[in-house]
């Protein structure tokens, strides 16, 4: 067998075993069954009917896709967190298993559980009033992009994991990033409307990225009244996700192994 | 000249040691745990290691394992350096934790099945072993149940046959009873016992040394990062380390017995009270016998009984981890 096929094959028997552990707490999932009913009914009927009712509401839902696909990670970073807390990382590195397979095992069964979060936003948009307007294609396209993106965003939850001392800072830092990071961008509003600084944050956040990505995708106009996005990134959503992918996936993914390598030395 | 089985070599290892350690180093900070540490096990052999709590057998555990990368020394598990194939030396061992290191959140099915997979069994392959030690360690019957309620000596059981997955070249068990009611105790010590006969090299940790009498064929004894004594049970026994036991008459006296005892040296008394007798234990038996005589006399007690007799174990474990040398102790008081 290769190291490659190695590595897969080790990552899936640890992901089939984080699996299990969901399975068996259910209650960790009520979370990311709540949380996007929560936010699509917050923003989308709360907020919603001052920036243009059910228009809105449409374009509302890439945003709301990309928050449960950012909101997964915390579940990465406290799961991985208490493996590192509880010495099961300890048994594992005793067994002749590739470094990378602890952290990839990590990544899949998180992206396993993030896309039942996906799947409970999507029933949320459809009760909201949203339907994509292209065809199979694109819509095909747009779901790709989502995993792609949601697996790239895993690793900055196991990077954030191996950076804090306890589960209980893990659990509080793996949540706290998420907000300025999915409310600075265009998921919920347009850019436009943010002061000079923090517009070209927003511009430029790969969230805003994915999202202007799938509005494209699902064929999702803004709402009237919405100014449109500025600049390359949003002339060129598609590509400009799939760079931000990529490099997220790169950054964190390295970034992630060089600090296992130091938290387990010694 | 390095022994033969040090040589470079590229076949697999035949006269070599399962395990080889020599002068092995470790520190963390300002803090010494191993200082110099040579340990030898060869195949077949059941090793316990011994020590007071810090003594360093932890650190030594995880350095054989690969957890923790030693700073000056050579180790070798089954042939292979732990720091330039860490690899090929996890392949070659199984480790059963002072923590066990069940995960409660799958079956014990389900608990040996990963570890096979993980160690590149196929399923089938992993199922049928799963299967076999579950047998094994009498667990068949509550297989399908999360290993997270088991009772202790079950964990035990199913922690020792995850260990013994793959048939590793070298078992190690750190503190495998500490925390373990009697029974459980009993229990994993049956366990260990069956490995044993099966011709498995065993390294143990443990702090009982009932526990390394009954179970290991050669017991190192580690103190301060450094072995302070090798052999067998009977070997350490028969060490210079003796007891002397005295009593006296009246409870009055038994003050003045410790005072005695503690000029003439030896490690500190033990004191019972109801039997009204005085126990130390001692390297150099009679002079010590003759000093505490003097010493008694000096103090104007007469004993009603002196017996030099052999150190149990537990008094030589303790007279080799003492604080201090014995002499210094009586002239400090």
């Amino acid at each position: 067998m290769t190291t490659l096929a190695r590595v897969l094959a080790q990552s899936s028997d640890l992901a089939w075993r984080n699996l299990l552990h969901l399975r068996r707490t259910p209650t960790a999932l009520v979370s990311s069954l709540v949380q996007p009913v929560l936010f699509a009914l917050l923003i989308g009927y709360v907020f919603g009917g001052s920036l243009g009712g059910s228009a809105y509401r449409e374009y509302l839902v890439a945003g709301l896709l990309t928050q449960a696909v950012v909101f997964t990670t915390s579940f990465t970073t406290v799961g991985l967190a208490n493996d590192l807390q509880q010495g099961v990382v300890d048994r594992f590195r005793t067994l002749p298993i590739a470094r990378m397979s602890l952290l990839l095992g990590r990544a899949v069964s998180d992206l396993g559980a993030g896309m039942i979060s996906v799947l409970v936003t999507l029933l949320c948009g459809l009760a909201l009033g949203w339907v994509p307007h292209t065809g199979a294609a694109h819509v095909a396209a747009a779901f790709l992009l989502l995993i792609v993106f949601a697996f790239a965003t895993c690793w900055i939850g196991v990077f954030i994991a191996l950076v804090t001392p306890t589960v209980q800072v893990a659990g509080s830092l793996g949540l706290i990033w998420i907000f300025p990071v999915t409310f600075v961008s265009s998921g919920f509003v347009s850019t436009t409307t943010l002061p000079s600084p923090l517009q070209t944050l927003a511009n430029w956040n790969p969230f805003s990225g994915l999202a202007n990505a799938l509005r494209v995708l699902f064929g999702n106009a803004p709402p009237p009244g919405f100014v449109a996005q500025h600049g390359w990134s949003a002339t060129h959503p598609v590509l400009y996700a799939t760079i931000c992918a990529v490099v997220l996936l790169l950054v964190f993914a390295t970034l992630s192994t060089w600090r296992y390598r130091v938290r387990t030395s010694n | 000249m390095a022994p033969m089985y040090l040589m470079p070599r590229n076949g697999p290892p035949v006269t070599e040691p399962v395990v080889v350690v020599r002068q092995l180093r470790k520190r963390f900070g300002a803090v010494t745990a191993l200082d110099g540490v040579d340990l030898t096990i060869e195949q077949g052999q059941v090793m316990a290691l011994l020590g007071p709590n810090g003594a360093g057998k932890t650190t030594l555990v995880r350095v054989l394992t690969t957890l923790t990368r030693p700073d000056a020394g050579l180790v070798r598990i089954a042939g292979h350096d732990v720091s330039a194939q860490p690899a090929r030396v996890r392949a070659a061992i199984g480790l059963t934790g002072q923590h066990s290191m069940v995960d409660g959140m799958l079956t014990g099915r389900e608990n040996l099945i990963l570890v096979a997979r993980l160690r590149g069994a196929t399923r089938a392959r992993a199922r049928e072993t799963a299967g076999q030690l579950l047998e094994r360690f009498r667990l068949t019957a509550d297989a399908h149940r999360l290993a997270g309620r088991y009772s202790g000596g079950m964990r035990r059981r199913l922690d020792l046959a995850a260990a013994l997955v793959g048939t590793p070249d070298l078992v190690v068990l750190d503190e495998p009873t500490t925390g373990l009611d009697p029974q459980s105790r009993l229990d994993t010590w049956e366990a260990v016992t069956g490995l044993t006969e099966q011709g498995t090299t065993v390294l143990l940790t443990t702090q009982y040394l009932e526990e390394a009498d009954r179970l290991a064929d050669a017991i190192t004894v580690i103190d301060r990062g450094t072995v302070v004594a090798a052999g067998t049970a009977d070997q350490l026994k028969a060490t210079q380390t003796r007891t002397v036991a005295l009593s006296v008459t009246r409870s009055d006296d038994l003050a003045a017995a410790v005072r005695a005892a503690r000029r003439a040296g030896g490690t500190e008394p033990r004191v019972d009270q109801r039997a009204r007798s005085v126990e130390v234990a001692v390297t150099d038996g009679p002079d010590f016998v003759t000093d505490v005589l003097r010493e008694l006399a000096a103090e104007g007690v007469e004993p009603l009984e002196v017996a030099l007799r052999r150190a149990t174990l537990d008094e030589v474990f303790l007279a080799l981890t003492a604080p201090h040398p014995m002499v210094e102790e009586s002239v400090t008081r």
